[in-house]
Formats: structure tokens, sequence, C-alpha cells
């Protein structure tokens, strides 16, 4: 597939996307956002692909949506389009998503960002909804997803004040995973990604699955749910060579079924 | 191009003067803004690999100009917030080695800048007076911050509550100063130490700086974490090779700053 505003390789098992729109700051219009999903399901779909890594440029994740594109469109036309709904299909990727952040993360790239996993932030980022500055609010999930991150109280602030928290607050805040130097903070993404990698593919998907009903499911029903998930993972081939894999003193190797 | 100040590069270093004589170059807005422009214009600068902060005339600095704010009803927070917390913050951000060439009295925030810079260079002329207290004020601009990290909370307490003021021979017995240099050739010994400065591996220079600004916040698990990252990135950086192959040639290594 060739994209105009991605870029895409293969670091062993990790897939890398990287957002291209360097000279807008990696603002998201519509089709950037259409590649990325379109990728995010290929990886899925890939057998030789675990993890799937999302990042930017050192000075930009994304710095927000693609304000021109909407700056004339009624508002009636923004709903018959619905052009959020895309973004609802990256809540559907099986795989772990890592994002490597830096520098600008805003708008509807703290949005992306928050659709992602496990996030690896460089000291450099700077995250926010300042939406509230335009006269409007987060519209690809920000305010839900981030009161869910960071609880209502810090989330009412950031949204409606749209003031940028620092790398090192959104880590107290537990927004981010790990704020590391810039310099190296693709690095340490990657190793992350790749330690997510090595891991039993059927058990990483199966947690992702049980820590996305935890957000949304009364206990009881979440407990349920991750018991199955716990019954279904001992029919796997990966739990008997885990299990072996410990008890001869070796590292395991898994093959996700 | 700056008004309040004298920016002047020459063999790597950067020399920014404070250039108010005539009111012991206290800070203006404009002075404040103009600092924290040019050491951003340092820190983008490849040929600068080393700055030095001083003062024109007699004084180094004699701290806010009272002229500017007299009369005016002044709300101190947002006017710290506005004007000097940037400029502070713009000194730790500079990845530099940062020089305070402190030629003459350094009084309040203009004693506070020193503080912020890395090294204290001291003129036998130089004093140092805290002297918020003595007009029923608080150390500003990371005097509360900078001085008990330098001289130890017990003296630093010392300083601020009584705004006395300190010679330079005092200051350097606590430590506050690194060097006194003869008020005849303090200008040339400056530059002498400031050359140096400008020889050395700039990268790792600016991360011993981050490395050990943070570890000031940091626990000992946190600052070693901070270090595999600093040596990570230093040991990528061309004056490292330089550094390892001069040292099996036994010769001096030629740092480039890169």
């Amino acid at each position: 597939m060739s994209y105009q505003y991605i870029k895409v390789s293969v670091d062993e098992a990790v897939g890398i996307i990287t957002l291209n729109r360097p000279d807008v700051l990696n603002a998201l219009n519509l089709q950037v956002v259409d590649e990325l999903v379109a990728e995010m399901e290929r990886m899925d779909r890939d057998d030789s692909i675990r993890t799937i890594l999302l990042t930017g440029n050192e000075k930009a994740f994304a710095a927000g949506a693609d304000i021109t594109e909407m700056a004339d469109e009624s508002a009636i036309a923004i709903m018959l389009k619905d052009q959020f709904a895309v973004w609802d299909r990256i809540a559907r990727i099986s795989k772990p998503i890592v994002a490597a952040v830096s520098g600008f993360v805003l708008g509807g790239g703290c949005e992306l960002m928050m659709n992602c996993d496990l996030i690896v932030a460089s000291e450099t980022a700077r995250i926010g909804q300042p939406e509230i500055k335009l006269g409007i609010m987060p519209g690809a999930g920000g305010t839900q997803r981030l009161t869910k991150a960071v609880g209502k109280h810090r989330a009412m602030e950031m949204l409606m004040t749209g003031e940028p928290i620092t790398a090192e607050e959104a880590l107290r805040y537990g927004l981010v995973n790990k704020v590391v130097p810039v310099e190296v903070y693709f690095e340490e993404a990657v190793k992350l990604a790749k330690q997510l990698a090595g891991q039993a593919p059927l058990a990483v998907r199966m947690i992702k699955q049980a820590v996305f009903k935890a957000q949304d499911l009364p206990l009881e029903e979440g407990l349920h749910y991750e018991r199955n998930c716990f019954y279904l993972l001992m029919a796997s081939e990966d739990r008997k060579e885990g299990i072996q894999a410990f008890l001869e003193k070796r590292k395991p190797t898994f093959k996700g079924h | 191009m700056y008004e309040t100040i004298l920016y002047e590069v020459y063999d790597g270093i950067a020399r920014m003067t404070m250039n108010r004589p005539d009111k012991f170059n206290a800070f203006t807005r404009q002075m404040n803004r103009e600092i924290t422009e040019a050491l951003k214009q340092a820190q983008k600068d490849d040929h600068v690999r080393c700055i030095v902060l001083t003062g024109a005339g007699k004084a180094f600095n004699a701290g806010q100009d009272l002229g500017d704010v007299q009369g005016t009803d002044v709300d101190y927070g947002e006017f710290l917030r506005k004007r000097y917390n940037p400029m502070i913050l713009q000194f730790q951000k500079t990845e530099k080695p940062i020089i305070a060439a402190v030629n003459g009295v350094a009084v309040g925030a203009g004693m506070s800048v020193a503080l912020a810079c890395d090294i204290r260079l001291a003129s036998e002329n130089a004093s140092f007076i805290d002297v918020f207290v003595s007009i029923g004020l608080v150390p500003d601009s990371g005097g509360c911050y900078f001085l008990p990290r330098i001289v130890g909370i017990g003296k630093a307490l010392e300083l601020a509550i009584t705004g006395e003021k300190v010679s330079a021979e005092e200051a350097y017995r606590i430590g506050l100063v690194n060097k006194i240099c003869s008020a005849e050739n303090f200008e040339a010994e400056v530059m002498a130490y400031a050359a140096k400065l400008a020889k050395l591996p700039t990268r790792a220079v600016g991360l011993i700086k981050r490395t050990m600004y943070k570890g000031l916040q940091m626990n000992l698990e946190e600052t070693l974490e901070y270090e595999a990252f600093a040596q990570e990135i230093a040991g990528n950086t061309e004056d490292h090779k330089e550094g390892v192959k001069a040292f099996f040639q036994k010769r001096s290594p030629e740092f480039t700053g890169r």
C-alpha cells in the first residue's frame, strides 16, 4: 500500500507507523486518519507483526485536527460526514499499540495518543486538549478517554482551560507510562514494543480486551469476562510452552496459538 | 538587535553583557525578554559552546529596576510569572555551560540570576546582597531554589533572612562562587576560563548539566536511570569517539561539540 501522509516500516515484529506531515506539525486531516487506521488494521491481520508502534516526530506527535479542513463546513455537513466514526475502529485493533510521543500532542493528537495502549513520552512532550480556545470541544473521544485516564477533576481542568501539561505532569496523572530524554524516546518505545512482541500473543490480546472491559463494565461482569479469558488461554499451546520453559529454566518461544 | 544587552560571539563563546550601566544594569521588562531571547539564540547557535553573562560598568546587576514599577499597582505574582520565571527557566533549558562573570555587586534578582548560572567567577570587587527582605519581600527568580542548593540551607537562610552583603572573599569561602579573579585582569581571566569550557565536549557538558539539575529533584534510582540515558546519548557523539581515540593515541582530544 502506498500512503501520502504516513510512513510505514517494520523492525523485527514491530510495525511502525509514522505520521508524516511535518510541515503542519502532523495536523490530522481526514486522509491521514483514514491512512493510519487502514494501516493499523492491515498490521492487525499481518501474522509477522505483534506490536504496533505509532509515532510522529520530535517536534510534534500531532498538533491537532487540520482546522482549515473544517473552517467552512456547516454543522449538518460535518454530522453527515461523521468524520470521527473512523476513530472507533482503532479501539477494535487487537494487538497492543505503543505510542512514542514528543513535542506537541494536542487536540486530536492527544485523542490519538489516548487510543494507544502504552505511551512513551519525551521530556519535551506538551499534552493537552486546547479546543476550548477555539470555542469548541474535543470530538474524537477527548472528554471521555481523558476522564477515564486522569479522573474527573484533572480532565475538567485540562479541557476547560485548554492549557497543555508537561510530560512529567502527564506521568504523575497516569496519562503516559514513561518519560525519557527526547534523544531516546523513539528507541525506548521500540524496546518496549519489542518486549511486548516477545510475550505470548494470545495472552496479550486477551489482556487488552479484558482491560478495555474493565473501563466499561461493572466489576462483576468484568471479573466474569476475565475468568473466561483465563480459562480460554489454558487451551493454548503457548501456555504449555510457557510452563515448560519455566520448568526447564529457559526462555519461552511463543507462537501465538 | 538587543538594546539592553550586548551580545557577541567569538571563539565559541557567547558573551552577554547586561548594558544599563547608569542603572547598575537593573532589570526592566525588556532586559528580561532580551536575556531570554539571547539564551535561546546561543542555544540554537552551533558555534556557541560556552556562555558568559556579565554586567557593564561597576555593577553586575542591581535587581529589578524599582523606577520601572514605582507608583504602579503591580500584581507581583503575575509579574514574576510573565517576566522573570521564563528567563530563569531558560538558563536551565540552555544545554551549554553558563558562566556568571560577577564584575561588581549582584543584588536581589541580579543575585538570583548569578545563582541560576552554572559557574560563578567573581571579581575581588564583587559582592552579593540577597536584598529582598530589606524591602519586605522574598527572594525570587530562583533565589529560594538555588541558594540552599549551592551553599546549604543554614547559610542560605542566613543570607536571605538578614539580607546582609556578602563579599567576594566570603562568597568564595561558602562555595557561592567558584573562583575569585583580580579586578584589573577580570575580563581576561573570565575569557580564559570560558575559552577552556568552549573546547570541551559540549553535548556531554550539556547532558551533565541536565542530569545534575534533574538529579536535584530525583532519588538515586531515578538518577541512575537518567545517567544511563545520558550515557547512551553521550556515547553516540563524535566527541566521545574522539576522546577515546585521543586517549589511545596519547594526545589531547580535539572536541567539536558534536
